[in-house]
């Protein structure tokens, strides 16, 4: 695992600078450092009633995740935040792995009437207001084989300068090394027929995974308007799979990834109890299904409107739509290429904050209907648990998902907090 | 959703630090007027006296307690910076339960226009511009909803002083109160403020059907900075599911150096 073992130095190696850092910052003023510990400890297990479609994959899944953070301050003006992050999966070894979520130090101060704000190291950036995908959120390499959601990300080494005031937030970023996405192995439910290979990535950029990507974003409240505009020049977060033959014959995928040129957009009106959203991206460099280069558009349009007080209770209830659309259609290697996202949220508002989320993802060109539910429970002080479920409906042999057609399953997580 | 939750909670909780923050020197009311110019005079002299603290930094403890007695807690970091527009900003940071540890809410209160509200969510490094268009309704399973004390704008309500009577070894000025919002939860309150330095001491709210839903009784006053009177346990009571919630405030400053960048999108993502 080369390019593993290389970030892994160069992680090693910001850790010692940083601790270098701040042991000088200890010897000059030990006592004005302030250090808080948390962190989560985390149980679950996935059962498949279906048999896998693919030979080796398991139907029950089971293991534990620990990230624990570490945050250190001094006199208000700096900080230093560690959070690594292990799981243990009982099945698909490719699941069992370390991660260095955050790693960075933080400045910031006054400049003229707003403010600077300095992120140097391994850190996770959000962009985005949708919730059926998140679209243009691109900063950081989604950890598929943590969750299907794509919502789990891997800390992503960077230089991230912030300059705001009356005039909005002003953002630069340096990503210093590109990771490969994650995939679930030979064990594992939720992949493609054949294994993603995660050891042979290829890169169109000759500087490999050391290319310098950059990046840009203004983001501004205009009253109940709040608009983000960005721009990203750099090596794609998603490979195109490439199959390859080794000397034996053997056939395996592996990752590709081009350098690629996006601008987005992503706004939000608040009004009352409406959220109407937008999400939009221009993206050239990136290849297709078919492997071809192709500029293109795509987006999630869509609201939320929440209802308060329901059923004579105090509990909330909302109603989200999304249209989500890749004008690639067929071409796009994205499930969300032309799918529409109903889903209902119930918030009981009760002192366990219990919470009911159920949604399904209707595929407009493709006959598939994703089904997810999701309930969230707080048990205890430190204690939560969630429950949760995705169903794959009528997945067609033209469709990109067509590989995890027999992968719905049960989850269970129970979360002690600390 | 937990962070309608949150915000629920937090911002009727900045209310009521809002509300209670009232000035020692009122001036007599004036003589002879109608019922309902007294009692707006009351809401005037109140929300006057309470202005010019500058900012603060206070921590929250809060007890639930269902009618079988089990309890559950809720603890959070509060940062309030007044601004000169009239309107206030304010920070809140989430202790516990753990599971919400480090979430934090950041609210740009308005005169006359809905506030603004961002959450910032630390499982995902994600802010998120939220609603305040939710009035009624309690969060986390506490007895408060947000506009239990409103954000205390004289706007908010119209109102009717009843009668003056004695509460303790004060004498206090009994006023009823109709929110002016259609989304309020409520037909009337009655409030008891003391005559000597307009703190209010107990609050009865009426539901929409005119039943006597809550009360709530404050207490434990302080002084700060000479002139700030300032509530430190709050107590509310359901009259019909036997809950309650106790609110305590602990370790107030005033006019520390809280600067106006804490209180932006990008200083809400650098809290812990």
């Amino acid at each position: 695992m080369p390019m593993r073992a290389a970030f892994h130095r160069a992680v090693l190696a910001a850790v010692a600078i940083l601790a270098v850092f701040l042991i000088a910052g200890a010897s000059h003023g030990a006592e004005s450092i302030e250090h808080e510990f948390s962190g989560s400890l985390d149980v679950d297990g996935r059962w498949y009633p279906q048999t896998g479609a693919h030979p080796d994959q398991r139907a029950h899944v089971s293991g534990l995740a620990v990230e624990p953070k570490l945050h250190l301050e001094s006199g208000g003006n700096w900080s230093f935040t560690v959070a690594p992050f292990f799981r243990y999966d009982g099945a698909d070894s490719r699941r069992t792995r370390a991660d260095l979520r955050e790693a960075y130090l933080l400045m910031f101060g006054e400049a003229g009437d707003g403010e600077w704000e300095l992120r140097l190291g391994v850190d996770r950036v959000f962009w985005g207001v949708t919730e059926s995908q998140h679209l243009v959120d691109i900063i950081n390499q989604t950890d598929l084989v943590e969750h299907p959601n794509k919502e789990s990300k891997l800390g992503q080494p960077m230089a991230h300068l912030t300059w705001s005031a009356e005039w909005g937030i002003l953002e630069f970023f340096a990503l210093t090394y590109h990771r490969a996405r994650t995939y679930p192995g030979l064990h594992g439910r939720l992949r493609s027929a054949i294994v993603i290979d995660d050891e042979h990535v290829t890169y169109e950029s000759a500087a490999k995974e050391w290319r310098v990507d950059l990046a840009a974003r203004y983001s501004h409240s205009f009253g109940p308007f709040d608009l983000g505009l960005s721009v990203f020049d750099g090596t794609s977060r998603e490979p195109f799979v490439t199959p390859h033959f080794d000397e034996r014959g053997a056939l395996s995928l592996r990752q590709r990834y081009e350098p690629i040129f996006q601008v987005s957009v992503d706004a939000q009106l608040t009004l009352e109890a409406w959220l109407l959203k937008l999400e939009a991206l221009h993206r050239e460099g990136a290849r297709n299904l078919l492997g071809m280069e192709e500029g293109y558009a795509a987006f999630v349009i869509g609201g939320e409107y929440t209802f308060n007080a329901v059923f004579g209770s105090a509990a909330d209830l909302g109603l989200l739509v999304e249209w989500n659309y890749d004008e690639r259609r067929e071409r796009s290697n994205s499930e969300f290429q032309n799918d529409l996202f109903f889903a209902v949220r119930l918030g009981l508002n009760d002192a366990q904050s219990t919470e009911i989320i159920a949604g399904v993802l209707a595929d407009a060109d493709h006959s598939t209907r994703t089904m997810s539910f999701e309930l969230r429970r707080r048990i205890s002080d430190q204690w939560s648990m969630k429950l949760e479920s995705i169903v794959f409906m009528d997945v067609g042999e033209e469709d990109i998902i067509y590989d995890t057609r027999r992968d719905s399953f049960v989850a269970l997580n129970v979360t002690y907090n600390f | 959703m937990m962070h309608a939750h949150l915000v629920r909670t937090t911002l009727l909780l900045f209310a009521i630090c809002a509300c209670v923050l009232v000035h020692p020197l009122a001036p007599p009311h004036a003589e002879g007027a109608t019922p309902e110019e007294k009692g707006l005079q009351i809401a005037r002299d109140t929300r006057e006296k309470a202005k010019g603290f500058g900012n603060f930094t206070a921590e929250q403890s809060m007890v639930l307690r269902n009618k079988h007695g089990q309890e559950s807690k809720r603890q959070l970091r509060v940062k309030v910076l007044e601004t000169d527009g009239g309107g206030n900003k304010s920070l809140f940071v989430f202790d516990r339960p753990r599971d919400v540890r480090g979430t934090a809410l950041l609210v740009h209160t308005h005169k006359n226009k809905n506030d603004d509200q961002w959450l910032y969510l630390p499982a995902l490094k994600r802010v998120k511009r939220i609603s305040s268009s939710n009035q009624s309704g309690s969060f986390m399973g506490s007895e408060f909803a947000y506009e239990d004390m409103g954000t205390q704008e004289v706007e908010k309500f119209t109102y009717r002083y009843l009668r003056d009577e004695p509460c303790g070894k004060l004498t206090c000025t009994v006023v009823e109160r109709f929110p002016t919002n259609k989304r309020s939860g409520y037909r009337r309150q009655i409030v008891w403020q003391d005559k000597s330095e307009l703190r209010a001491w107990k609050v009865q709210y009426f539901d929409r059907k005119n039943s006597h839903l809550k009360t709530l009784t404050l207490g434990n006053y302080k002084k700060y900075l000479g002139k700030y009177w300032q509530s430190q346990e709050m107590n509310m009571v359901n009259h019909l599911t036997g809950k309650s919630t106790v609110l305590r405030w602990n370790n107030y400053k005033f006019r520390t150096s809280l600067k106006d960048s804490e209180f932006t999108r990008t200083g809400l993502k650098r809290v812990r």
